[in-house]
């Protein structure tokens, strides 16, 4: 229902507020089919980071969609016709729950018989996530890392107009006591969740892409609060930009390690004498790198886009 | 058969066909990325609902539980997640530069000023410098 009426608004601060109430159903739904990391990401990621990128952008251009000249006509025939294809295609799936469906007789089986022996943590997802299916995360973590690149060279501001533009643009929501009040209180305990969820990836649901992700939403509302500027002084743009590579950096070199110390790329085993406490270390250095890549980046790209904003309103 | 068994993959069919109505129908790029958004969550879904097993639980092994559900399409769906919104930043950042080269988000406004860039370019190429008054023209409708 919500996502029809995203269809019909054309205020876009309206849709994206209800894409927001929208992720974060997803989330409590993807938490009733058993996928409690990913209900985690969802509601994080969903409703958090990308709401805010969203409205960081509305800042930007304008609030209101134009009345579109052409009628939906075509589209909705196109979009219905696709959907009876696809309805059809659905007829010969294996049906909803059902235990003996093809995708649980592949590899499934072995992940959940065999994993708490060969990786020793009892959270299967950050087993297979980390090493399993490690190289697949490496490869989800270099699109991040490339993803915030592409935004750094896009929404470039040059040194000196930052300075320039600081002195006289003042933060926005400076006089709201009750928000900077609140956010210093909750803040700690944002972080300190964040590093729980980090570290406690390998026994509870949790890991890298949340934690970082709930880090850089702490610093986010800091930033918000108290202005670029300060938050500036606390953790430097450059830094902060240094850091998304060093997080690849981590997670390739502990596969290079690896391979220094006899084993195959990303084999954990060889790090410690004992291959479960190898692949314990392996886990958990890899998961750090994660972690450290997504919560830069999520950082970097809210620090371009509050620039640009802070550049518009500098050269009006 | 039991139709009704299918319902799942319903919902998602239903969720991405709004999404993809919204990128085909509107013109304002915004408002694209949010359907694209909804498109790519009903993928999510396709994949999370297929992982379930009736009266499974969440894949934390304990000695409590024999069923799980498969951890599969959990791991492969949360990382996708968040590659997803790091290209829907992107995204968005493409279309704050196009606003600030074209003054729209409207893909119609958009198009307009192309068009007329090419018929001045036209113009130009073939010596009607001076003949303004037909790119002008061209212009008020």
């Amino acid at each position: 229902m919500t996502a029809i009426a995203i269809t019909r608004m054309s205020d876009l601060f309206a849709v994206v507020m209800l894409s927001g109430i929208y992720s974060l159903l997803s989330a409590s739904l993807f938490l009733d089919l058993d996928a409690v990391d990913v209900a985690f990401t969802e509601a994080s990621v969903g409703a958090g980071i990308s709401t805010l990128l969203f409205l960081a952008t509305l800042k930007l251009v304008p609030r209101y969609e134009k009345k579109s000249r052409y009628k939906p006509t075509l589209a909705l025939g196109v979009v219905i016709a696709t959907g009876a294809l696809l309805i059809y295609g659905t007829l010969d799936m294996p049906h909803f729950g059902e235990a003996d469906a093809p995708v649980h007789q592949h590899v499934a089986p072995r992940y959940l018989n065999d994993s708490m022996n060969e990786v020793g943590i009892p959270n299967v997802v950050t087993s297979i996530l980390a090493s399993y299916r490690g190289y697949d995360t490496l490869g989800e973590t270099l699109v991040i890392f490339t993803a915030g690149i592409g935004v750094l060279s896009l929404l470039m501001v040059s040194r000196r107009t930052k300075e320039k533009a600081l002195q006289k643009v003042p933060a926005d929501m400076q006089n709201q006591i009750i928000l900077r009040v609140v956010a210093k209180m909750m803040l700690p305990l944002i972080l300190i969740f964040a590093l729980y969820v980090q570290f406690h990836g390998d026994y509870g649901p949790g890991g890298g892409f949340q934690a970082g992700v709930i880090f850089a939403a702490g610093i986010i509302l800091y930033t918000m609060l108290f202005g670029l500027s300060l938050t500036q002084k606390v953790i430097k743009t450059e830094v902060v930009e240094r850091l998304t590579a060093f997080g690849v950096l981590l997670y390739a070199g502990v596969g290079i390690a690896c391979m220094l110390l006899g084993g195959n790329f990303l084999d954990y085993n060889v790090l410690r004498h004992d291959p479960v406490h190898g692949q314990h270390l392996g886990i958990l250095l890899v998961e750090l790198g994660v972690g450290i890549t997504v919560a830069a980046v999520m950082i970097t790209l809210f620090f371009k886009f509050t620039w640009r904003t802070v550049k518009h309103k500098y050269n009006q | 058969m039991n139709i009704i068994g299918l319902y799942n993959y319903w919902i998602v069919v239903v969720l991405m066909l709004i999404g993809f109505f919204i990128v085909i129908a509107h013109e304002n790029l915004i408002k694209k990325l949010v359907g694209l958004s909804i498109f790519q969550t009903s993928v999510f879904f396709l994949y999370i609902s297929m992982g379930k097993v009736a009266g499974a639980t969440a894949p934390i092994l304990d000695e409590n539980y024999q069923l799980y559900s498969n951890p599969l399409p959990h791991v492969l769906i949360l990382t996708a997640i968040v590659v997803g919104i790091a290209t829907t930043a992107m995204g968005l950042a493409l279309v704050v530069r196009i606003y600030e080269a074209y003054g729209s988000i409207e893909e119609s406004d958009i198009q307009v000023q192309d068009n007329n860039d090419r018929l001045e370019d036209y113009l130009e190429a073939y010596g009607h410098k001076n003949d303004t008054h037909l790119f002008n023209q061209d212009k008020d409708e």
